[in-house]
Formats: structure tokens, C-alpha cells, sequence
């Protein structure tokens, strides 16, 4: 068979894992904008507008660590292990903030508050143990005999924590855009002159981080500055500089949706930059899909399942948002 | 901490967590099962109690499936963090049938799971008979790709090790593993005994609070047929499964009977309580019945099956734990059998819902299928040791290289974020219990009235207020 299946399955678990950030990314934001929202009004409707969706975009992290497994055990392996204390912060942070995220409406009055600020303290540490993990994943991983050699504390960098800070960030343009065009009134409005400062706290984290990288890495600096890939890849930061410039504007725009269609874009191709990097590598720097993939016989038997499977979780997605479109309204709760 | 060494904290901190997560998933299954048969039963006899204990037991499940799905996004990355040389020795086999469980959970999930609890008033009573249904059947289906994959770490075939790392040969062979289909019945009817348990429970403590409404009595009475009928089974199933285990794992039968050897031409005898010593490899202060060991195990008077000291001291699974746990699982199921009895007996004179002490019993009984569980998966997982894979991996090598220090911190942590996350869950869903079923005044159950978008998320099934039961 013709089939390259490590390429087959690094696309299906790229695109998980972009589902996820983007999914997970606005919602993780609106626990970030919590502390510059008082209200206990506007706090219900910016919970709300994430409500029916929240818990299936967290399948994406569920189902990309199951592929991790079954497609690149070694990948799974030393990535996981070496990750060890920003994934096992991260997985408390999505707990935390799960469970409070019901229970913030469930709970008696007295313990509401707590709670609340349970919801956005487990934000909080998901999001930045995620940049951590991020900016550990660019540094790479020191392998030896097939397993990770390195130390408990090497994804500790400044770069790393410097990704973590970016992607607060991130996330919380993705939440405060998320709400432009989820609600309406004064909390729009407080949300659109947020939506300045942040996006150019992202622009500048964006050219931080694409400086950093190839001044740290050089491997990854012939990767975006040799010829030809300078012109092939010329688009990317190029495109980066008009979405920002285009998202600025829709800002003070009339449409409701563009700001939040603009910052997936803007996240999407910070994306795309991280795949040109890295790519083809799953363990950096120096192990491919290739060299990290499961036997044949295990990947063929999983796709089948896979490829049978995620066109419904996808539909059924799509009509989830479709059915909870539209404005949120105080008041009118899911709960 | 304690002195543990880090793999011992490691295996705590899994044995932990998973021990959190699996009381969840053994409730859903149940729960499911008894759900489909709820609604089953009102569609043919068209008897509004069975309606209202559907949509009673409906937003119970709704929490419990939620719980589950939280507790079981820390299981998919454990295996990295905390067993990484198993994941990249074993991952070829133990993950595409981890991946298979997933897709399975969530193709249940976004196909039928909303229909079931917030479609009542939407879709047909044909389509949604068909949806529950379809979540009990994937609560089944995700429990034997789990099932499979552990069982494969207990009796591993179907594999080969190419350079280091196992290869998947035969997938046929690999899922129906000698040990797989007898684990499979065990937890699946474990599954059933521990909801009925606690259905039962339920309805105890509102029979003996004086709320004897025919929901209640039509409750009990279910879960006490349940009961009657399925703890023999599972009786018979254990027998099965201990003599396959005999088959392929005899050094886990041993350590589980506390015995050390075999007198020549003797039957062994069955030690009903003792204490195990590792060292001094005998077993202390033993209360023995002669042969029955023998005829447990092997059917026949004076049959013999190996001793621990037929193995080397490193190949010995720890036999004070084993022997211990599994006498209170085999301890918890006796008296479930004779909850179930005694549940016939009073029938009799229709004293079933009056007799007291009879309740009381079923109350204390509530969690005990739940913890019979747990003390059977201490049994078998302990039992395997040393080994992760059996005979093919020792969990040694298994483990990854973090220190004590850090994991004793995240040891902690887990903990008390459990204790604090799962305790407010588990007390939510208590309340809920203690509400007790309803008659319903109109044909909506409580999660469709009066709200016209709502969110398919299992939580928003339950109520946000849930008042107390009145006295």
C-alpha cells in the first residue's frame, strides 16, 4: 500500500491538537478576563456563552493523547514524561476548572465565590502550563537508547515561561473576541476596548517568540531563512502583520463576528509557524514521525476507527454550534 | 514520603487515581442497563412509574457520567508521564485499543448521550428508547476496550518484540486474550451489582425515613430481583475467572491463598484468615479447612496447584495485600448473596419494605459493590506484579525516572484536589438521591421545562437547586 501512514496520523493529530487550541483556547479566555469582570451578571453571561460547547472541545486533548499512544508510543512516551509537571499542572488546572465551571451554578450561595475564583485560577495554570509545555516542546528533548534522558526541570526556560505569558495572552484575545460576538450592550463594549491592548500585547508576544526561536535554534533559523523556503514561507509573517492590522480595525467595526474569525486566523498561523519549524520532527530536534511511529499493524488498525469515527464527533461539533448560535443574554441562562 | 521509594509512590499515584475513576464508569454502566430497562418497561405498560424513576435515576446518571468523564482526562496521559518506558515498549498494543475506547466514548456521547437526557419531549418515544439503549450498549462497548487492553497486560499473545518493543501480530488474538472474557463478564456484572446496591440503598433510606411511595417500593423491589439473580451468577463468573487465572497466572492464586507449599500426596487446605509474611515466607496465625483449597481450585479432594516458594522470591507478588483484598471482595459478595435472599424471604408477607433491620442492612450495603470492585482490581493488578506486562515486562522498567520528592508533591496535590472536586460532586449526587423520585404533575421531566436552547453537557441534566427531601 501506498499509504505513508506516520504522515497519515501526525495530520489527524495536528489537527486535533488545532481543534483544541482553538476550541479550548476562547473558553480557557473567558476564565482569564474573569479578574476584569466584576459583575456576577456579566460573569454568568460570559460562562454561559461557553457553556454547551466547553466539555466537547476538551474531547480534542482526550482523543490526541489516545492517538498520541496508539500512533507514536515513543513520541507519547518522552514527550509525556518529560512534560511531567506542567502536563500534570495542566490536567489539575482543566479539573479544577471543569468541575467549578458547573458547580458555580450548582453550588449554595455562600460557596459561589469560591468557585468562581476556582474557575479562574484553573484558567489560569491550564493556560500557562500549556505555553510552558509549548515553549518546552520548541526547546526539544534529550533522548538516549529510546527514552527520554533529560531532567525533571529542563522544559523550565526563560523562553518557556515567556510562552506561557504568550499564550494567556493568546487565549485571552481569543476569549474577548469570543465575546464580541457572543453578547451585547456595555459587557461588547468593555470587550472591544480590551481587544486593543491585548492584540497588541499578541503582536508583539508573536514577534518576541519568532525572533527567539531561530536565534536559539539554528537548524530552525535555516528552516525560515534559507532560499527558497524564505520566499515559500514570505506569506506567513506577512499575513501575520495584515491580520493584525485588519483585526485592530474590526475592533471599532460594525460586525460582531470579524474580530473573532480574525483572531483564529491570527492563531492559526502562529500555528502554521510552529509546524514550518518543527516539522518533521515530533521529538525535537532530531526524531521524525517516522522514526517515533508505532508498527504498521497498529496504525492501520486504529485509522479505521479513527477515520470512521471523527467525521461524526465533527458533525455533531458543527451542529452544537449551530444550535446555541447567536447572542447571549443575561438572564437567559442555559442553567 | 514515608519511605516509599518512587515506584511505589508512582503505583500509588496511579493506583489512586484510577481507583477514583473506575467507581464512576461502574456506576454508568449500571445505571445505563438499568435506565434502558426503566424505559422499556413504560413504553409496555404505560405505568408513570416507571417514567419517573427514568427521568429520577436520568439526572443521577447525568452527574455520575459527568465525574467520569473529568476523572478520566487525567487516565489518557498517565500512562506517559508515570509508565513511559511501558508506553513506548507496550503502546503499539495497550494504545490503539485505549484510542478505540476513546472514539467509542465520545461517538456515545455525540450521537446519543443528548438525545437520552434532553430529547424526551424532542424526538419519538420509539427513537428515544433507541438512543438509551444505544448508551448502554457504548457503556458496554467502551468497557471491553479497556477490558481488552488490560487484559492483554495479564495474559499477553498475539504479539511479537521486534527490536525492544512489542509489535502487534494477530489483533484477534491480542483482544480475546485467554483472561479477557472471563474479566470482561466479572466487571460488567461487577458493574450491575454495585448500581443495583446502590439503587437499592437509595431506596432504603427513603423506605426507612417513612417515604414509602410505590417509586420507591417499585425501586427496591427492582434492585432486590437484580440482586437475587445476578449475585450467583457472579459467584460462578469468580470461580471461572480464579481458575483461569490458576491457568496463566499461578503465582497470583498462590499469593491470593497465602500458600507457600504443597505436602506431597495432600490436598491443600483453604486458608479462611492469616497473615502472609513476604520474609519469612510462611503464613501466620492461619485458620485452615482441610482440602478446600484443593477442591475450589482444582475440583478434586486432594489436588494441588503450586506454592508460592515454587517461585523466585523476585517473582512473588506481595501475598498480605492480595490474600487480603481478595477476601473482602469474596466477603462483600457473600453478603450480597445473603442480602438477596433475605430480600425473597420477606416477600413472603410482603414485609420487604417494612422490615427494618432488612433495610438498615441494604443501606450499609449501598456502597459495598463499589468497594468490592475496587478490592478486586487491587487483587488482580497487585497480583500480577512484578510484572506490568505479564511475563514480558517488569514494572521496574516500566516506570518513569521521576524522583520521590516530586512525586509525593503531585501525590498531594491529587489528593486534596480530589477530596475537594469529587467529595462536591459525590455530595451533589447524594442530594439528588435524597430528593427521591417524583410523580410527575406533567408529561416534562425537571431538565426540559420552561428553557428553550439548551446545552447537551451531561451536568445541565440536574437540576441547579435541588431542595431537600420533605420529612
Amino acid at each position: 500500500m501506498g499509504i505513508d501512514l506516520p504522515l497519515l496520523w501526525a495530520m489527524i493529530i495536528g489537527f486535533g491538537l488545532m481543534m483544541y487550541v482553538i476550541m479550548d483556547g476562547f473558553d480557557l479566555g473567558i476564565g482569564i478576563l474573569f479578574p476584569f469582570v466584576r459583575d456576577r451578571e456579566d460573569r454568568d453571561v460570559m460562562v454561559n456563552s461557553v457553556a454547551p460547547v466547553w466539555d466537547g472541545n476538551e474531547t480534542w486533548l482526550v482523543l490526541g493523547g489516545a492517538a498520541l499512544l496508539a500512533a507514536f508510543p515513543l513520541a507519547y512516551a518522552v514527550i509525556l514524561s518529560a512534560l511531567y509537571l506542567p502536563l500534570m499542572m495542566m490536567l489539575a488546572g482543566l479539573i479544577w476548572r471543569g468541575v467549578a465551571f458547573e458547580f458555580r451554578f450548582k453550588a449554595d450561595e455562600a460557596h459561589k465565590p469560591f468557585w468562581d475564583k476556582a474557575f479562574m485560577w484553573g484558567s489560569y495554570i491550564a493556560t500557562f502550563s500549556q505555553g510552558l509545555a509549548l515553549g518546552g516542546f520548541i526547546n526539544g528533548f534529550e533522548v538516549r537508547d529510546g527514552a527520554y534522558a533529560g531532567g525533571f526541570l529542563d522544559w523550565l526556560s526563560p523562553f518557556s515561561l515567556f510562552t506561557g505569558v504568550a499564550l494567556l495572552i493568546g487565549y485571552a484575545l481569543l476569549g474577548a473576541t469570543w465575546l464580541i460576538m457572543k453578547t451585547e450592550g456595555e459587557l461588547q463594549q468593555r470587550m472591544r476596548a480590551l481587544g486593543r491592548p491585548i492584540t497588541l500585547a499578541v503582536l508583539a508576544a508573536v514577534v518576541v517568540v519568532s525572533l527567539w526561536t531561530p536565534l536559539a535554534h539554528a537548524d530552525i533559523a535555516a528552516r525560515w531563512f534559507s532560499l527558497p523556503n524564505l520566499l515559500f514561507f514570505a506569506p506567513v509573517p506577512v499575513l501575520v502583520a495584515l491580520a493584525t492590522w485588519a483585526l485592530l480595525k474590526s475592533l471599532h467595526g460594525e460586525s460582531h463576528a470579524a474580530p473573532f474569525l480574525l483572531a483564529l486566523f491570527l492563531l492559526f498561523l502562529g500555528y502554521t509557524g510552529f509546524g514550518i519549524s518543527l516539522w518533521p520532527n515530533i521529538i525535537p530536534p532530531a526524531i521524525s514521525i517516522w522514526d517515533a511511529a508505532a508498527p504498521p499493524q497498529s496504525m492501520g488498525f486504529t485509522l479505521v476507527g479513527a477515520l470512521v469515527i471523527i467525521p461524526f464527533i465533527l458533525a455533531y461539533t458543527a451542529w452544537s454550534y449551530y444550535v446555541f448560535r447567536g447572542k447571549v443574554k443575561p438572564g437567559e441562562g442555559y442553567h | 514520603m514515608f519511605g516509599l521509594t518512587a515506584l511505589e509512590l508512582a503505583r500509588i499515584q496511579f493506583g489512586f487515581t484510577i481507583s477514583f475513576h473506575i467507581v464512576f464508569p461502574a456506576i454508568t454502566i449500571g445505571l445505563a442497563s438499568y435506565l434502558a430497562v426503566l424505559e422499556g418497561l413504560w413504553l409496555w405498560k404505560k405505568e408513570a412509574v416507571y417514567r419517573d424513576l427514568y427521568h429520577f435515576w436520568s439526572t443521577i446518571f447525568a452527574v455520575n457520567f459527568a465525574m467520569g468523564v473529568v476523572s478520566g482526562l487525567v487516565m489518557a496521559y498517565q500512562f506517559g508521564t508515570n509508565w513511559s518506558y511501558f508506553s513506548s515498549f507496550a503502546g503499539s498494543i495497550t494504545g490503539p485499543l485505549l484510542a478505540y475506547e476513546v472514539l467509542s466514548a465520545f461517538f456515545l456521547e455525540a450521537g446519543f448521550l443528548g438525545v437520552m437526557l434532553f430529547g424526551w419531549n424532542r424526538v419519538g418515544p420509539g427513537l428515544h428508547f433507541f438512543a438509551t439503549i444505544m448508551v448502554a450498549l457504548g457503556t458496554l462497548i467502551s468497557a471491553t476496550w479497556i477490558l481488552a487492553s488490560n487484559s492483554w497486560m495479564q495474559t499477553p499473545q498475539g504479539h511479537e518484540i521486534v527490536n525492544g518493543v512489542v509489535v502487534p501480530v494477530d489483533w484477534f488474538k491480542v483482544i480475546f486474550n485467554p483472561s479477557f472474557p472471563y474479566r470482561l463478564a466479572h466487571m460488567t456484572v461487577a458493574a450491575f451489582l454495585a448500581t443495583a446496591l446502590f439503587v437499592g440503598a437509595s431506596g432504603a433510606w427513603h423506605l426507612l425515613r417513612g417515604n414509602a411511595s410505590r417509586h420507591v417500593r417499585t425501586m427496591v423491589s427492582m434492585a432486590m430481583w437484580m440482586l437475587l439473580v445476578v449475585a450467583p451468577i457472579q459467584v460462578f463468573i469468580g470461580d471461572l475467572h480464579g481458575l483461569n487465572t490458576l491457568k496463566h497466572q499461578p503465582a497470583k492464586i498462590a499469593a491470593v491463598e497465602g500458600h507457600w507449599q504443597n505436602t506431597p500426596g495432600e490436598g491443600v487446605p483453604l486458608i479462611l484468615f492469616g497473615f502472609p509474611d513476604m520474609a519469612a515466607e510462611t503464613t501466620r496465625y492461619a485458620v485452615k479447612i482441610p482440602n478446600l483449597g484443593s477442591v475450589i481450585l482444582t475440583h478434586e479432594w486432594n489436588g494441588q496447584f503450586p506454592g508460592l516458594k515454587e517461585f523466585a522470591p523476585e517473582d512473588r507478588p506481595n501475598s498480605l495485600v492480595v490474600f487480603w483484598s481478595f477476601r473482602i471482595m469474596v466477603g462483600l459478595g457473600m453478603l450480597m448473596l445473603a442480602l438477596g435472599v433475605w430480600s425473597l424471604w420477606l416477600r413472603r408477607g410482603g414485609r420487604l419494605f417494612r422490615s427494618r433491620p432488612f433495610l438498615r442492612f441494604a443501606l450499609w450495603m449501598g456502597p459495598s459493590g463499589l468497594i468490592a470492585i475496587l478490592a478486586g482490581w487491587y487483587t488482580t493488578e497487585i497480583g500480577r506484579q512484578p510484572w506490568v506486562v505479564y511475563g514480558v515486562m517488569r514494572t521496574e522498567d516500566a516506570v518513569s525516572n521521576h524522583s520521590a520528592l516530586v512525586l509525593s508533591t503531585t501525590l498531594i496535590v491529587f489528593i486534596v484536589m480530589y477530596a475537594i472536586v469529587f467529595g462536591t460532586g459525590i455530595g451533589y449526587m447524594l442530594k439528588l438521591v435524597a430528593k427521591g423520585p417524583q410523580p410527575g404533575e406533567d408529561e416534562a421531566p425537571p431538565n426540559d421545562r420552561g428553557q428553550s436552547r439548551r446545552p447537551a453537557r451531561p451536568m445541565s441534566a440536574a437540576p441547579d437547586i435541588v431542595e431537600p427531601a420533605p420529612r
